[in-house]
């Protein structure tokens, strides 16, 4: 259920997201979800693709500091009140939401967003017994 | 206006009679009362009654920044506590801190020393000075005013900080000679224009500015800022503290080492060798008259040359140029002593593995700023960013805790230090352009 998401540290300087995405596209591996937090000085690119670990291997091998994360992919519905039914369902668990974004594709006629919880099993089973829909990760990347 | 007549002018063979004299008293003193001396003169199988010639202290062994420490706290006294009046010490590196300590008879010669020097750099018993080099275990502060107290001027003692209450005692007491960090005093210069006050019409008339490294572009600069003579004054806490050398107003070109207690040398730092007078090296000193923490041919790691010819002042010392450098990486930021393995050690504390990094130095608004880019290994990195700004604030409060000075502590990516074969380049110092 879980999904391992890259991150990759990076400077606030020009052309460095995209020193990054053509690192990847030189291995031929799809970026499915890409979201950027940043500071004035430096940004920490999250990212969940086809491959993680070929992305990870090319990244590091020109030298760029890369973490992995486990995150969860979680179905919401495309309707107003969608992601509020997710989220109020993690907040009255005692859960958190560290980060979260969501991904490009559809599936299931439905949007799909990446969530960091602070307590990630634990929310992987709040959300599966509430009936919300987990992703399996091999429907979001290909290893 | 000489101080002390008699000494700063002696010519060369009275002075010269007079340290050969005192050397070979310290030597003994030094070999009789200190293991440490012993065993290394011994190792070296030369003996202090050996000594015919001031050249014969050239076959003496050097003493080490690492030796101090290795003695740490007491193991170079010479005299026992009973007769220790004073205790100073610098501030601590990677290791112990160097402690020095003082006899009365030291702490005398020490005032007189630094009465010489406000005098050359043109105070008199008439003066009011302002005394902003810091109190405590610095020895900048109490030397300064010992010194100021000896010349029989008024000392306001108002140490480093509350810069604004400063500036309101400089318009208030009206004192005429500062005492100071360079980089301080243009600080307050500037601090004092915001709140309405021109320096220009205050009441200074020197500036005696030592602690840090200066150029000839800062002389101009304060000279023209703050209206009054800038002087360069030198000293450190191992050999005695300020008042070692001092430029003398009339020149203001090279300082003046109180040769009447001190024997300067230049040597090549890499072979030890002594080199003639002009040539640039290590400046090595060797106390003569000092009771309670005679040091022998000290190695400063300041590099500068000597100067040998007379000088229009009348003094007849040897004059030291500048110091242009470190046969180091030491740099000094706000008057503190900081060298890039103490940054080392305290970001190795969080980081298991060597971290790459970099001091950067910038004078901002007359005041020394100190950044160090970090590279974000793996084990620091997080994909949460605030674990990320905390970590920032964790080494740059660690940073202060450990070194006394404030950082700012910047994450960079790997690799983005500059490397120079293959080396990082710890120091990029701004300050020098």
């Amino acid at each position: 259920m879980r999904v391992k998401q890259l991150s990759v540290f990076i400077e606030n300087k020009e052309g460095r997201i995209a020193e990054v995405t053509s690192i990847i596209a030189e291995v031929n591996v799809n970026i499915r979800a890409i979201s950027l937090a940043d500071t004035s000085d430096f940004g920490v690119l999250r990212m969940i693709v086809s491959n993680a670990d070929q992305a990870r291997d090319a990244l590091k091998k020109e030298g760029f500091t890369v973490g992995e994360t486990d995150v969860v992919a979680v179905k919401v519905e495309d309707k107003p009140g969608g992601l509020n039914k997710i989220l109020h369902l993690i907040e009255s668990s005692g859960l958190n939401v560290e980060y979260m974004y969501s991904m490009a594709r559809i599936i299931d006629n439905s949007a799909v967003m990446i969530f960091r919880f602070d307590k990630t099993d634990q929310a992987i089973d709040v959300l599966t017994k509430s009936g919300l829909p987990v992703i399996n990760k091999n429907r979001v990347t290909d290893d | 206006m000489i101080f002390d007549i008699e000494y700063e002018t002696m010519p060369r063979e009275a002075l010269e009679s007079i340290q050969l004299q005192r050397l070979k008293a310290t030597l003994e003193r030094v070999f009789s009362t200190v293991p440490f001396y012993r065993e290394k003169f011994k190792a070296c199988g030369i003996s202090p009654y050996d000594i015919q010639t001031l050249d014969d202290l050239q076959k003496f062994p050097f003493t080490t920044k690492q030796d101090l420490r290795d003695n740490y706290p007491y193991g170079m006294f010479a005299v026992p506590m009973d007769n220790v009046v004073r205790i100073h010490a610098s501030s601590g590196t990677t290791g112990n801190p160097t402690v020095v300590g003082y006899t009365a008879r030291d702490i005398n010669t020490w005032a007189t020393l630094m009465a010489r020097a406000l005098s050359a750099g043109g105070a008199t018993r008439g003066d009011i000075i302002h005394n902003a080099y810091g109190y405590g275990l610095f020895t900048g502060g109490l030397g300064v005013h010992y010194g100021a107290e000896k010349l029989g001027a008024s000392v306001i003692p108002v140490s480093g900080g509350n810069t604004k209450r400063q500036i309101i005692i400089m318009k208030d007491f009206k004192p005429t000679i500062i005492t100071a960090t360079p980089s301080y005093t243009l600080h307050l210069a500037e601090v004092a224009k915001e709140m309405g006050i021109d320096f220009r019409e205050l009441s200074f008339k020197s500036g005696i500015f030592g602690a840090e490294p200066w150029s000839e572009n800062m002389r101009n600069e304060l000279e023209e800022t703050l209206h009054l003579h800038a002087i360069d004054i030198y000293g450190l806490s191992e050999v005695m503290g300020p008042g070692v050398a001092i430029e003398c107003v009339e020149a203001k070109k090279g300082l003046h080492i109180f040769e009447d207690h001190f024997i300067p040398e230049i040597i090549n730092p890499e072979t030890g060798e002594v080199l003639p007078y002009g040539e640039t090296g290590e400046l090595v000193f060797t106390t003569i008259t000092k009771e309670a923490f005679p040091i022998i041919r000290y190695r400063t790691r300041d590099i500068t040359s000597l100067n040998r010819e007379p000088c229009i002042c009348g003094r007849s010392h040897v004059r030291m140029n500048r110091v242009s450098g470190r046969t180091d990486d030491m740099l000094i930021i706000r008057g503190v002593n900081v060298f890039p393995s103490q940054i080392e050690s305290v970001l190795m504390k969080t980081d298991v593995i060597k971290p790459h990094y970099q001091l950067v130095v910038d004078r901002k608004d007359q005041l020394d700023i100190l950044t160090v880019n970090v590279e974000v290994s793996e084990s620091l990195f997080s994909d949460e960013i605030k674990d990320l700004q905390n970590l920032e604030k964790k080494l740059s409060s660690d940073i202060k805790e450990y070194l006394g000075v404030s950082a700012t502590v910047k994450l960079v990516e790997p690799k983005s230090i500059e490397r120079s074969q293959g080396k990082a380049v710890r120091v990029i110092d701004n300050r020098k352009k």
